[in-house]
């Protein structure tokens, strides 16, 4: 295939291969830059929380006023709860995972340390919060029943207590210790004293975004005791994730018959399952759009490919008679049309893997987003190559069916 | 001449129905999304208050411990409680007025509401002191606030919102009826009337473009009842003993957790205020109670929602991906247009052979790419109108917010007519600059 005839022509259509070369430009670098974001998406929706979602339903409730008697309401309601039929275990909590509100502590190495080394989000849980919740120990062991400090003693004015042990992620722990063997050693976060590390699980993801990506899973786990006015929430793991709907219901009337003047909050009492859902609700729709625009611009970029190059048909239909009544074959004229694309595309997308570069900059100054790994690059390639195929083919078919005989008339 | 080229653009418009339809598209879906994203963005960055957004103030002070001091940082984002009651005390204002969220018990029952069936339910809250309302030129349907002497006698009054006199009182003038709040009796001074603020600017700790908070109560009662707060808090210097039985929320403790506004009608009381803070700062300082160098903030409500980047990443980012989308579809008119005009050159060579001037053939493309530009702005107007349908079913709280208003509607039709425009000057460039001679030659 001879180059040269094909780049002549378009040096005489200078303005027109400027304007496709520019549209396949822009499209690269916006579908370059949206997949990457998809990408980004995808890989938070699909986090890893450690916990048995499908197991588990949540109950939140609230009392009126003051209660006076919660520590002991909370642990008949336990004993309620874990009483009921289909239910594995239940548990109390400060806070859970998929709703953004969180507890958060700061963490350092040593008393006197200026600077944190990490901010850390603070589960409170006793002794039943581990196989409630599903995870898994890695290392260590759960905290013992004696080991637990109620969190009122640990709240109140003053208070001297030490905190014997606390249980963290294996994220957490890799941070603080990056030679590993983070069991049995301490740092320093909650009051004046150090807190020994008894327990790893592997994963147990933060409630909110605070901390960035990297931080998504510094989690510890505290030996508190408390009640159901810390919070409010009541975790429930049943046998059967059949069961849940009917748990759930069971949970909310023996919690309601255990202690009346309180209030369940029906829009938070919902399966962990769920909670994820709404979570990730935003991601979700956010990803749905991104393909939209990818696809529309894919489509928009071919319609303005075949418009042109129909127009570059009918405009040359004589010069394509006149190679034809030359000797030149169909097949001939098909490929001129398709290296003159090919070359088009190329150009556009080499402009467009600068500019997807100068975007992502862009955004990654803006929005916090990492550095647009190179893969996307080739992805984004290899689409605006085939579509750019696809949309000339018609054109250039139309092209090779002109007959030479075209080339004798209306001179 | 204008209804002449008109008449021949649509002439052109049929000889070519799959090209003009094409371009009509492209416009429309770009003009559709851009006008979609672009409403959403201007209801969410809008002034929630454009009366006197420059006359409200936040004030921001430094008292934190030296621990993790960096230099050149940002103050913390809200005051002590400490803090608050003494600038509130000091009065230096036009108006002022500190305040926090949260959440309160209400039983229907127990009060002299309608309907007695109805279970207690959770509201969210506000306690705050008695300029709120005038501050911020809260409309009332029934009664008013409550007093700074109210305030200042721990009178247990509440304002409610009117979707909560709805529900309580079938909307009915309930003023000096009794509410059950938390398990106490309180006496109903004021009804609120329709008041949304968008963004909530006064509170950027709580959901943003929420719904107003249903229950107000003076800020002294709901400490003395020990109601439940919300948003964010932040401590410091936990080593340091504090034998307060209210701890965090005591008026001593270390803790950052009150939103402080101040009025100040004129540029020069304004900064009269910021070095009223200074001294203030160093007066604390002084006293041994701050360990940071002075460090104060008083911005207006405007550069305070730009300071807290108000309008969520993900609107942001949309606008921009619908305008790069809007970029697109330009590209693509233009190249439509010019392979639309050039393949009519042989005909444009006669008209200039028969006189006419390059700048006639010039306004004849532009009127062309203007009346497409014309059909696209209706098309995208109804894609805009899908558009913004789409994104009030989403979960976001200001999905109901997204309608488009006037000033977008015109937007939407000087956005679609000005693109085409600038997509069809260099394609009409090209068409006048078509030499007549050649053209003729060739027939």
């Amino acid at each position: 295939m001879e180059l040269r005839p094909i780049l002549t022509t378009l040096r005489r259509h200078k303005t027109a291969s400027a304007l496709i070369v520019l549209e396949i430009a822009l499209s690269c670098a916006i579908i370059c830059n949206a997949l990457f974001l998809i990408g980004d998406r995808i890989e938070r929706i699909s986090r890893t929380s450690g916990l048995a979602e499908n197991e588990l339903v949540r109950v939140q409730l609230t009392g009126i006023g003051k209660d006076d008697n919660a520590d002991a309401l909370t642990t008949t309601d336990l004993a309620a709860l874990r009483a009921l039929p289909g239910v594995k275990d239940a548990t109390v909590t400060n806070q859970v995972p998929f709703v953004s509100s969180s507890w958060n502590s700061s963490v350092t190495m040593t008393k006197d340390q200026q600077q944190p080394t990490l901010s850390s989000t603070v589960y409170m849980g006793n002794d039943h919060f581990i196989d409630t919740l599903g995870l898994k120990l890695v290392a260590g062991r759960n905290f013992s029943s004696d080991e637990l400090i109620d969190w009122k003693l640990i709240n109140a004015p003053n208070s001297k207590i030490a905190i014997p042990s606390v249980i963290i992620t294996r994220s957490m722990a890799d941070k603080l210790f990056p030679g590993g063997n983070a069991l049995g050693k301490s740092f320093y976060s909650w009051g004046d004293d150090p807190i020994r590390i008894v327990g790893i699980v592997d994963h147990l993801v933060r409630p909110s975004e605070q901390g960035g990506p990297a931080g998504h899973e510094y989690s510890m786990i505290l030996p508190f005791k408390v009640s159901y006015t810390v919070g409010g929430n009541y975790l429930i793991r049943v046998a059967d994730p059949s069961q849940r709907e009917q748990v759930l219901k069971a949970a909310v009337d023996v919690l309601k018959r255990n202690g009346p003047n309180r209030i369940v909050l029906t829009d938070n009492t919902k399966t962990v399952e769920a909670l994820r859902g709404e979570y990730y609700r935003q991601d979700r729709a956010m990803i749905w759009l991104l393909v939209a625009v990818c696809i529309a611009l894919l489509v928009v970029t071919a319609l303005g490919i075949v418009g042109l190059a129909s127009f570059w048909v009918q405009q040359r239909t004589k010069q394509i008679g006149v190679r034809r009544a030359l000797g030149a074959t169909r097949g001939q004229i098909l490929r001129y049309f398709q290296t003159e694309n090919f070359l088009l595309a190329t150009l556009g997308i080499v402009l467009g893997m600068m500019l997807a570069y100068g975007i992502n900059q862009m955004l990654m100054g803006k929005y916090e987003l990492p550095r647009l790994p190179a893969i996307y690059l080739p992805v984004g390639a290899v689409a605006l190559w085939l579509l750019g195929q696809l949309s000339v083919l018609g054109p250039a078919r139309r092209a090779a069916a002109v007959p030479p005989a075209v080339a004798t008339r209306s001179v | 001449m204008f209804g002449y080229y008109f008449d021949l653009a649509l002439r052109s418009f049929r000889r070519n129905k799959a090209l003009t339809a094409l371009m009509v598209l492209a416009i429309a879906l770009g003009i559709g999304a851009s006008m979609t994203t672009l409403t959403v963005f201007h209801v969410l960055s809008g002034d929630p208050i454009p009366q006197k957004s420059d006359k409200l103030f936040y004030v921001q002070l430094d008292p934190a411990g030296k621990d993790g001091y960096t230099p050149g940082e940002e103050p913390a984002d809200q005051v002590t409680r400490f803090d608050a009651e003494a600038l509130l005390r000091a009065k230096r204002g036009d108006r002022q007025a500190m305040m926090t969220g949260g959440s309160v018990g209400i039983e229907p029952q127990r009060a002299g509401a309608q309907s007695t069936s109805m279970d207690p339910f959770y509201a969210d809250s506000r306690y705050t002191t008695a300029d709120f309302f005038p501050m911020f030129d809260v409309p009332f349907a029934y009664g008013t606030g409550w007093s700074q002497a109210q305030d200042d006698s721990h009178e247990r009054v509440v304002v409610i919102s009117k979707a909560l006199n709805d529900k309580l009182f079938g909307g009915g003038n309930s003023v000096g009826k009794s509410l059950r709040v938390e398990g106490h009796d309180f006496r109903l001074v004021g009804v609120l009337g329709d008041w949304r603020p968008t963004p909530r600017f006064y509170d950027m700790y709580s959901d943003r473009y929420g719904e107003l908070e249903q229950v107000f109560v003076p800020f002294t009662v709901s400490r003395d009842l020990d109601m439940s707060r919300s948003g964010s808090m932040d401590c410091w210097d936990d080593h340091k003993d504090n034998d307060d039985p209210e701890g965090e929320t005591g008026v001593n403790a270390s803790c950052t957790w009150i939103q402080y506004w101040v009025e100040l009608d004129t540029p020069a009381k304004a900064d009269a205020y910021r070095q009223y803070l200074v001294n203030y700062s160093d007066q604390q300082r002084a006293a041994g109670r701050y360990e940071r160098p002075t460090n104060v903030r008083l911005r207006n409500v405007m550069q305070w929602l730009d300071f807290n980047k108000v309008v969520p990443g993900d609107v942001r980012l949309q606008v921009w991906l619908a305008f790069g989308f809007l970029l697109v579809c330009l590209l693509n008119t233009v190249g439509l247009l010019l392979a639309k005009f050039l393949r009519r050159s042989s005909e444009i060579g006669v008209r200039r052979g028969l006189g006419a001037a390059r700048r006639a053939i010039f306004a004849q493309c532009l009127v062309e790419a203007g009346a497409i530009g014309l059909a696209g702005g209706v098309l995208g107007l109804g894609l805009a109108l899908l558009g913004l349908w789409a994104v009030r079913q989403q979960p976001a709280s200001y999905a109901s917010l997204a309608h488009l208003d006037p000033l977008m509607l015109l937007m939407t039709f000087v956005v679609a007519i000005v693109a085409s425009l600038l997509a069809g000057l260099l394609p009409a460039w090209r068409a006048c600059e078509v030499a007549p001679a050649i053209q003729l030659k060739s027939q």
